[in-house]
């Protein structure tokens, strides 16, 4: 039984949090490749610098969380998903518009979202330094240990509030871009153009609108998926291209284009990278009397050192691309 | 007074010139069909008129007002819709979201049009909330109609409506456009079937290589000798 | 006729600039910057026939060059004998053979369908061999890796010559370009850089953790040199014998370029770059060519990389760990010209002394904030300015990538027309 809570702790919680994560960075990612059809490179840093503006906006109102009873930074959420949208609406008109009404080919979007994820990685870097912070300023992390009713576990289950508070919006989130798409105009303008620029633009559909409306909801959810990222672990200024990775595969595991696919490669993503890390020795434990003297046991028995982990984003990459390059849901692939 | 008037345009897509000088006039109320050769122009036509390409050269007046390349949105609110030839519905969305997107620009209530449509395309009622990329071919054509047909336009531009349909839809899709003309709407549309197509038309415009070739009402064309030899098939 | 008068105003600039380099800072470290600036400019041409005629994106060029680095030192460092005299080689050779059945196993259990059982099934007893397999292979190299850092620090080299070497690294890097591209070149462009990025990713990792293989953090040095080492000739002619030579790899490989650009061959590949769809139609195999000059410019780009850690004689991982680096090698090639081989050699020497010269730059433009914020606001500035200062760098890299590509696309040294018809309209469906 101990052997069993130990796997939902290192496997259950954090399958389900790192796989939030992602999911929210690969819905912006996904939008942004069905609406304006580049990759967007310069998402991990989106990310990190809309937990940054959390984090500073903590540090103005340390004590603003316990007014609430939660963490300052996630009180603080909302503001930065704001701040952090309207910037990626400037970045793109800055930046991308220019080049798109140029006529530009998508491989050049991509190049120029390389040099915007380098300018923000600078600017980070010159105003907060490279070390890593915590996100609790004037607080402390909650832990919950949760004790379970049967006599034979006396291991508990731990969980974060930060990990709470990651599955938690991410459910909100799923559910909320769900009506947003399915039940709104301006939703339902997304999918359309998503399907078929040319005919949503001679429908009479502002393109302008959609594409405004793609930057605020992959800027809002990369920011809060940063900032929980940053909560639940630790604000780190470099992340960006780490993070972008798992992001992109998961975008593709579920279908480049398709909202609900990069939810569920999030998830797949984000449980795959715990999975290959987990020690399955550990589950092995009980037989080991069993076994005794007929085959020894290693005590450590992982798929992939944690070094190494970023090989599981890529081989399911390559996986899907070799396979069944349209993902689960059927994406764009040209 | 004619409704569209589309003076010796030329237009093209960044390289020369396809069209070369194309004339069109269609009054209130009427059916043109635009017939000719592949290749002749007839799509680039439709687009020119719609604001898609850039027109070099010549005018394009709709009641009167210059409308010569204005942008797709503008010419929506004005009053005109366009079917393109291919890829003219949303496959992902159902039935109903693609007439609500064919309704974008108006911000009144547009639930009657809808019910108007059903009517119009029983079959659509029922697939309602089916994904359009699942409908067969010529409910598709249907879906793509009922699209351009709720912002209520004055004038419906239909590249190759029955494209690809069986006999036995291509009738149905005809019959469509002239109920659909019957209730007020002017309609320009490019036909392959031109027989078919000129019989049900007011106006009749034949074109090859990006000029006008013969031009006449629909009978007069279907009585001529020349173009029944050289466009009709014999 | 085309004239050149804008190149050769600007390579005299160039060469005004690097005069100027010789004079304030020495000869000796002069010769080490245009060593190194060659040496990226072997990068930056592999980059450039891979952007500029093919249009591929290649988003991990610093993998590449990684790639390129460690082969040559495995190929030319001199051997381990506490490695080879201990049993470890053989017992890496046992892992090696357990890894070569595991992969023979997980490929029979792929062909299992040839033997009536279902696809279905296949597929899971082969995803399944191949985990079992796998997980055999990592346990058994676990202890074996360790026992070499413990008892032998890494495995060494072989001791071949460098240039040999220098040839292998080429090689690994175009292999695994070729692994790459096979895989991505038909699916959306954007895959490639996804894929590259994450190829990057993994040999940096992979650098930085099987210290077995690296040394990790000890770094392995001094690395032999190609031509006579400093220690015997002294540092000029050391330095000015490896400036000759990689003087003459840049300009073979300039060359041989040029004549391919201007071959049958590469006019098929500006036929595949500007109209894709028509040169897919007269039934040229776009994919084909896409992988040649994927892995054509991959070997460059391993070649240089070898290039520059033999010059630098310490092979250290974290060296490779900024991957921005990367990026500075797309401002070479962007800035001068995508496409035109001039422009890449151009832009590799331009820049890397920029880039050089920005760091003290940085550093004393900060030192004039930090002094004059203090004068006049009493700002305190922070420990770590002088670090910000050089990571800030990056921020240069970024902007002047977005500037070029918004407001000179062509470059400084564009790719000259020298070929028929003037491109299709950008505006045409990309
Ligand atoms: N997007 C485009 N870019 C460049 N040229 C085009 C494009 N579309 C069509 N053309 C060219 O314009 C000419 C006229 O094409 P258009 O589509 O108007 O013909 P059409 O009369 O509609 O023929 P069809 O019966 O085949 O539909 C053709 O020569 C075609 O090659
Ligand atoms: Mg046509």
């Amino acid at each position: 039984m101990n052997e069993i809570v130990f796997f939902i702790n290192k496997v259950l919680v954090a399958g389900l949090v790192t796989g939030s994560i992602y999911a929210m960075g690969a819905v912006g990612v996904t939008l942004v490749f069905a609406i304006l059809r580049f990759a967007h490179f310069a998402h991990g840093d989106l990310m990190t610098l809309g937990a940054f503006i959390a984090f500073a906006l903590t540090a103005a109102f340390p004590h603003a969380g316990a007014i609430f009873g939660l963490p300052t930074a996630f009180v603080m959420l909302p503001a930065a998903m704001a701040l952090t949208a309207l910037l990626a609406i400037w970045i793109d008109g800055r930046f991308y518009r220019p080049l798109r009404e140029r006529g530009a080919k998508p491989v050049v979007l991509v190049m120029a979202s390389v040099g915007v994820t380098l300018m923000i990685q600078g600017l980070l870097r010159l105003f907060a330094g490279t070390g890593t912070r915590s996100m609790f300023i004037a607080e402390r992390k909650d832990i919950f240990r949760i004790e379970l009713p049967f006599e034979l576990a006396r291991r508990k289950i731990v969980i974060t509030e930060p990990q709470i508070l990651v599955i938690l919006f991410a459910v909100v989130a799923a559910i909320s871009l769900h009506w947003f798409l399915t039940r709104t105009r301006t939703g339902k303008a997304m999918r359309a153009m998503s399907d078929n620029p040319d005919l949503a633009r001679l429908s009479g559909i502002d393109t302008q609108q959609v594409v405004r409306t793609t930057w605020i909801i992959a800027g809002s959810l990369a920011a809060a998926a940063g900032t929980l990222l940053s909560l639940d672990v630790a604000l780190k200024p470099d992340m960006s291209f780490n993070i972008l990775l798992p992001i992109f595969a998961a975008a593709i595991v579920g279908g480049v284009g398709q909202p609900y696919g990069a939810i569920a490669g999030g998830f797949l993503v984000g449980f795959a990278e715990v999975l290959s890390v987990f020690n399955w020795a550990i589950l092995l434990r009980p037989f080991r009397p069993l076994l005794d003297g007929v085959v020894e046991l290693p005590t450590h028995l992982a798929f992939v050192p944690t070094e190494y982990k970023l090989t599981v984003p890529f081989v399911i990459l390559v996986a899907v691309l070799v396979w069944r390059p349209t993902g689960i849901f059927r994406g764009k692939v040209i | 007074m004619s409704f569209l008037e589309v003076c010796d345009i030329h237009a093209g897509y960044g390289g020369a010139d396809i069209l070369k000088g194309v004339s069109l006039s269609l009054r209130e109320g009427e059916i043109g069909v635009i017939a000719g050769p592949n290749g002749a122009g007839k799509s680039t036509t439709l687009k020119a008129v719609f604001g898609l390409l850039h027109v070099s050269k010549g005018a394009i007046l709709l009641d009167g007002n210059d409308i010569t390349n204005r942008r797709p949105q503008e010419l929506v609110r004005a009053g005109m819709s366009f079917v393109p030839q291919e890829k003219n519905v949303f496959p992902s969305l159902t039935v109903l979201e693609n007439l609500e997107m064919g309704a974008f620009v108006r911000r009144d209530d547009y639930g009657h049009m809808i019910e108007r449509i059903f009517d119009f395309f029983p079959p659509l009622r029922e697939k309602a909330h089916q994904p359009a990329g699942e409908l067969s071919g010529g409910q598709r054509q249907m879906v793509a109609m009922g699209r351009a047909l709720m912002t209520e336009p004055r004038l419906l531009l239909l590249d190759e409506p029955t494209a690809g349909l069986s006999p036995k839809y291509m009738s149905e899709i005809f019959e469509h456009v002239v109920a659909v003309n019957r209730s007020g709407v002017t309609v320009l549309m490019v036909e392959q079937n031109a027989r078919q197509a000129l019989a049900i038309a007011h106006r009749g415009f034949i074109l090859a290589s990006g000029r006008n070739r013969h031009t006449g009402t629909g009978a007069e064309l279907l009585a001529d000798p020349e173009v029944a030899r050289s466009f009709l098939g014999g | 006729m085309t004239t050149y008068r804008r190149e050769i105003i600007l390579f005299a600039l160039l060469a005004i600039l690097y005069g100027a380099v010789f004079t304030l800072f020495g000869a000796a470290y002069g010769l080490r910057m245009s060593v190194e600036a060659l040496c990226y400019a072997l990068v930056a041409l592999g980059l450039t026939i891979q952007w500029g005629y093919a249009g591929l994106f290649n988003a991990g060029v610093m993998g590449f060059v990684a790639i390129g680095a460690f082969m040559t030192v495995l190929v030319s460092f001199p051997p381990n004998m506490a490695f080879w005299n201990s049993d470890m080689p053989a017992r890496l050779g046992t892992v090696a053979l357990y890894a070569i059945a595991g992969a023979a196993l997980t490929w029979g259990a792929t062909r299992l369908n040839r033997l009536g059982v279902p696809s279905r099934l296949r597929t899971l007893i082969a995803v399944m061999t191949g985990a079992a397999a796998w997980l055999v292979v990592s346990a058994a190299l676990d202890p074996v890796a360790r026992d070499i850092e413990r008892q032998a620090g890494f495995i060494g080299g072989f001791g071949l010559p460098v240039l040999l070497g220098w040839v292998a690294g080429g090689a690994a890097a175009g292999a695994v370009a070729w692994f790459v591209g096979r895989i991505c070149l038909g699916l959306r462009s954007d895959y490639l850089a996804i894929a590259t990025l994450g190829i990057a990713e993994i040999v940096k990792a992979l650098l930085k953790n099987a210290d077995w293989l690296t040394k990790g953090t000890l770094t392995v040095s001094p690395l032999p040199w190609p031509v006579p080492t400093p220690e015997q000739v002294g540092f000029i002619w050391g330095r000015a014998l490896y400036l000759a030579l990689m003087a003459t790899l840049v300009v073979v490989a300039w060359a041989l370029l040029e004549r391919a650009w201007r071959a049958p061959w590469g006019r098929m590949m500006r036929a595949i770059r500007d109209n894709e769809t028509a040169a897919a139609a007269m039934g040229k195999n776009v994919n084909r060519r896409r992988l040649e000059i994927f892995v054509l410019g991959s070997v460059l780009m391993g070649a240089g990389g070898a290039a520059l850690i033999t010059f630098t004689r310490i092979f250290d991982p974290a060296g490779f760990l900024p991957l921005n680096h990367t990026f500075l090698i797309w401002v070479m090639i962007i800035l001068g010209g995508a496409g035109s081989n001039l422009g890449a050699v151009f832009g590799a020497l331009f820049v890397y002394v920029v880039w050089v010269m920005s760091e003290p730059a940085a550093l004393l433009l900060f030192d004039a904030v930090r002094e004059a914020g203090q004068a006049w606001f009493g700002w305190q500035a922070p420990a770590d300015l002088d670090s910000r200062a050089l990571q800030a760098r990056v921020f240069v890299i970024g902007l002047t990538i977005t500037l070029v590509l918004r407001y000179a696309p062509a470059g400084l040294i564009p790719e000259k027309a020298t070929m028929q018809a003037p491109r299709p309209s950008a505006r045409e469906k990309n």
